[in-house]
């Protein structure tokens, strides 16, 4: 290999990095989706990458559901402070008091409720961009979606009519009422997301390294016992050294056992894994069309 | 930076897509390198075997993986471009997984307009068909530096190492008159993996590498261009700081590199102003860098105090680019609405959006014959054609063939903001002399 050489994280970085100034450059009002989650923290680095030593020049959005892990949130809160970040949170609950997102009879999931919310902020503040932290390897409905995704006035996505993509010109162009979702880091895996973090030696919420905590076994899998779905009398409840892979809602998201406690470990158990990490999310599990029947509906 | 990992180190990526007719086994071969590379999860087999139960009379259907939608899977067709990822300990792979049909044409062109490698497969009972001269003539095109035969359903014609010689003849009867440099061709099984990740019994006849072992060890260093240093701008990075002394006046251009090599100190054109100046400092969030290459994304701080602004291209003095406002390309067109000649479009090249008009289109390439034919009067979806245009402004470009980056472009329609077009630049008739005076500052 001569010096001229850029490994594979390299090679990802600086695609993700041309993607952000894209969007700065092409957008009037951007926006970027950061929920603490482990994609939002290394769009957030690549972020800085973009737009360092100048202010971010995007404001950080996210949904907040009400059932998020109470780490995480913590952790987004800060971070963003931290950054010097404007943070802009705008919750499922104020969404439903105001009759912009209406829960079916029963629906105890903030998953659906997440799509109106979200459409309500892109309205409140214009943004016509939104980027966001989806990796093209988790799912089969994100294997199909470009870079830049374009969205109709309805904020839908169109599968069978997306713009072509070629070398690395992207078209942003919009008409009113239209929006585009950005996803720069489209092209990694779960794998270069943690190996990303330790190479850049990034902070993650704790939930994401082994832990003690309370289970609850359900469809198959460890649920954090919590107050919103309390354990039912013939459901197997046990204290277990846990963490969790990939973080969705408190009420949905399956815990792993697993010794991991370092950066290291994780990748080390990624490496050795065979079950995707999308496999402790019972919202995919729902139906083999469940993503892609929320992304048609304006999901991220 | 190298990094520290003992568990896994891919050293580089190489991209690959693959293409064919339907049901030539595209997805079913994808499956299969996913499946017999161990890049397959449990919950990922869990719900082939879920879905084989619905569809697939209980019989596990490796297109299943990468068929993701539900009218893919209804009709058992690939409507769009899937990607895949997967690593062995040598490499990490991005597959783009493009459709065979006509009219998905345009999907293979975004599939493949990053390749490093294509994968064309044939079914060997059908031989050479007209899709196969299609996606090799596209693929040459775009100038894919690798191209991958792959002689699929090999079973069904028993093994025969004639069958196979005799399509390897059918291909090699038009590819001299496609500049494609490395092609190879593979006898192989998707369905039952044969010489697909394990070496076949069925072929004791064919000595070389197996589809994944070529994928591996397959040459790809410097796909990019190091001749010719080219920054297109994309964004001016002014942080107007007023508390920080340092970070005042500071003034920066960044982008990504699309060709060559920066160094402190060096002298550079920053077009379309044309004037010289001098790279002061190679910024980066990691700290300044004495040099960087394509395709590092930087911020350049100059000497100067000059113009630029997005859409600028900061230039080397060596290997200069073209700078014109008539142009001829090949495009390939991507829209129900044909292209007429006189229409005005969006031009976007690098980060530099310009207003053109098609003065006149030269002619459409026969996908049958490979000829290039004079006297369209359009190019409709999935045509390949050479045409004239004349931009609002002058372009600052490299032909495609020196720079896929400084030479490639997409065309939008006004009005509804769709792609419609990607085109490749024919080099310039001239580069620009900087031996004019109005060059120095």
């Amino acid at each position: 290999m001569n010096s001229y050489h850029l490994d594979h994280l390299q090679h990802l970085e600086t695609e993700a990095i041309h993607i952000m100034r894209e969007v700065a450059g092409e957008f009037e009002r951007p926006a970027l989706l950061f929920s603490g989650g482990k994609d939002s923290i290394c769009l957030l680095r690549l972020a800085e990458k973009a737009f360092r030593p100048s202010d971010l020049p995007t404001p950080l959005l996210n949904v907040d559901t009400g059932h998020h892990f109470p780490e995480l949130n913590e952790f987004r809160d800060r971070r963003a402070k931290e950054l010097g970040g404007k943070l802009i949170v705008r919750k499922v609950e104020d969404a439903i008091a105001k009759g912009i997102a209406v829960p079916a009879p029963g629906e105890i999931s903030r998953n659906r409720l997440q799509i109106p919310t979200l459409l309500a902020a892109v309205d409140e503040f214009r943004f016509d961009c939104c980027i966001g932290g989806a990796r093209r390897d988790e799912e089969k409905a994100r294997a199909k979606e470009r870079f830049f995704s374009f969205r109709d006035s309805f904020g839908q996505w169109d599968p069978k009519n997306q713009r072509p993509e070629i070398w690395n010109l992207y078209n942003g162009r919009l008409n009113p009422g239209e929006n585009m979702r950005v996803f720069p880091i489209s092209n990694w895996t779960e794998m270069d997301v943690w190996e990303y973090i330790k190479r850049e030696k990034l902070e993650v919420p704790s939930i994401y390294f082994s832990h003690k905590r309370q289970c609850v076994r359900r469809g198959g899998q460890w649920l954090p016992v919590n107050a919103l779905v309390p354990p039912k009398p013939n459901e197997e409840v046990r204290e277990l050294i846990v963490r969790v892979r990939t973080i969705g809602d408190i009420i949905s998201t399956g815990c792993v056992e697993s010794p991991a406690t370092t950066v290291d470990d994780i990748i080390a158990e990624i490496a050795a894994a065979r079950v995707t990490e999308r496999g402790s999310r019972a919202d995919d599990k729902a139906s083999e069309a469940a993503m892609e029947d929320r992304k048609k509906a304006g999901y991220f | 930076m190298p990094s520290t990992t003992p568990v896994h180190v891919p050293v580089d990526i190489l991209r690959f897509n693959t293409c064919g007719s339907v049901d030539d086994g595209k997805s079913t071969l994808i499956g299969r390198l996913l499946y017999d590379s161990k890049s397959l999860m449990e919950d990922q087999i869990e719900a082939l075997e879920r879905s084989a139960d619905i569809t697939g009379g209980g019989q596990i259907n490796l297109a299943n993986l990468t068929d993701g939608l539900r009218a893919e899977r209804e009709q058992g067709i690939t409507i769009d471009v899937a990607y895949r990822y997967f690593a062995t300990p040598r490499r990490k792979f991005i597959i783009a997984d493009t459709p065979g049909h006509v009219q998905y044409t345009r999907n293979m062109v975004t599939g493949a307009s990053n390749a490093n490698l294509s994968i064309i497969l044939v079914d060997a009972r059908l031989g050479v068909i007209e899709q196969s001269r299609r996606h090799t003539a596209i693929a040459a095109l775009l100038r894919i530096p690798h191209l991958v035969v792959a002689v699929n359903k090999m079973d069904l014609v028993g093994w025969s190492q004639e069958r196979f010689l005799e399509i390897r003849a059918q291909f090699e009867e038009f590819l001299p008159r496609l500049d494609i440099k490395d092609v190879k061709f593979i006898p192989m099984s998707a369905l039952n993996g044969d010489n697909v990740v394990d070496p076949s019994p069925h072929t004791p006849w064919y000595v070389g590498p197996t589809l994944l072992g070529h994928l591996e060890t397959v040459h790809i260093a410097s796909d990019w261009n190091l001749n010719g240093f080219r920054l297109p701008v994309q964004w001016v990075n002014r942080p107007n700081n007023p508390t920080d002394q340092s970070l005042h006046d500071f003034r920066g251009f960044s982008g990504q590199i699309a060709g060559g090599i920066v160094k402190t100190g060096q002298k550079v054109i920053a077009f379309p102003a044309g004037i010289v100046t001098t790279v002061k400092q190679i910024w980066t969030y990691d700290g300044a860098v004495p040099e960087a290459f394509c395709p590092q994304s930087v911020t350049l701080v100059l000497e100067h105090d000059i113009d630029i602004s997005r859409g600028s291209m900061l230039v080397g003095l060596d290997h200069l680019p073209g700078s014109h406002s008539d142009l001829q390309a090949e495009v390939c067109w991507m829209h129900p609405r044909a292209l007429q000649a006189g229409k005005k479009y969006y031009l976007k090249h690098t980060t530099h959006t310009v207003q053109v008009a098609v003065t006149e289109i030269i002619n459409k390439l026969n996908l049958a014959t490979l000829e290039s034919e004079a006297g369209a009067t359009e190019l409709a979806m999935n045509d390949i054609g050479e045409i004239r245009l004349r931009a609002a402004k002058p372009l600052v470009f490299d032909g495609y063939a020196t720079n896929r980056l400084t030479g490639s472009f997409i065309l939008i329609e006004q009005g509804t903001n769709a792609t419609v077009a990607a085109g490749m630049l024919s080099s310039p008739r001239e580069i620009v002399k900087p031996e004019n005076g109005d060059y120095v500052i």
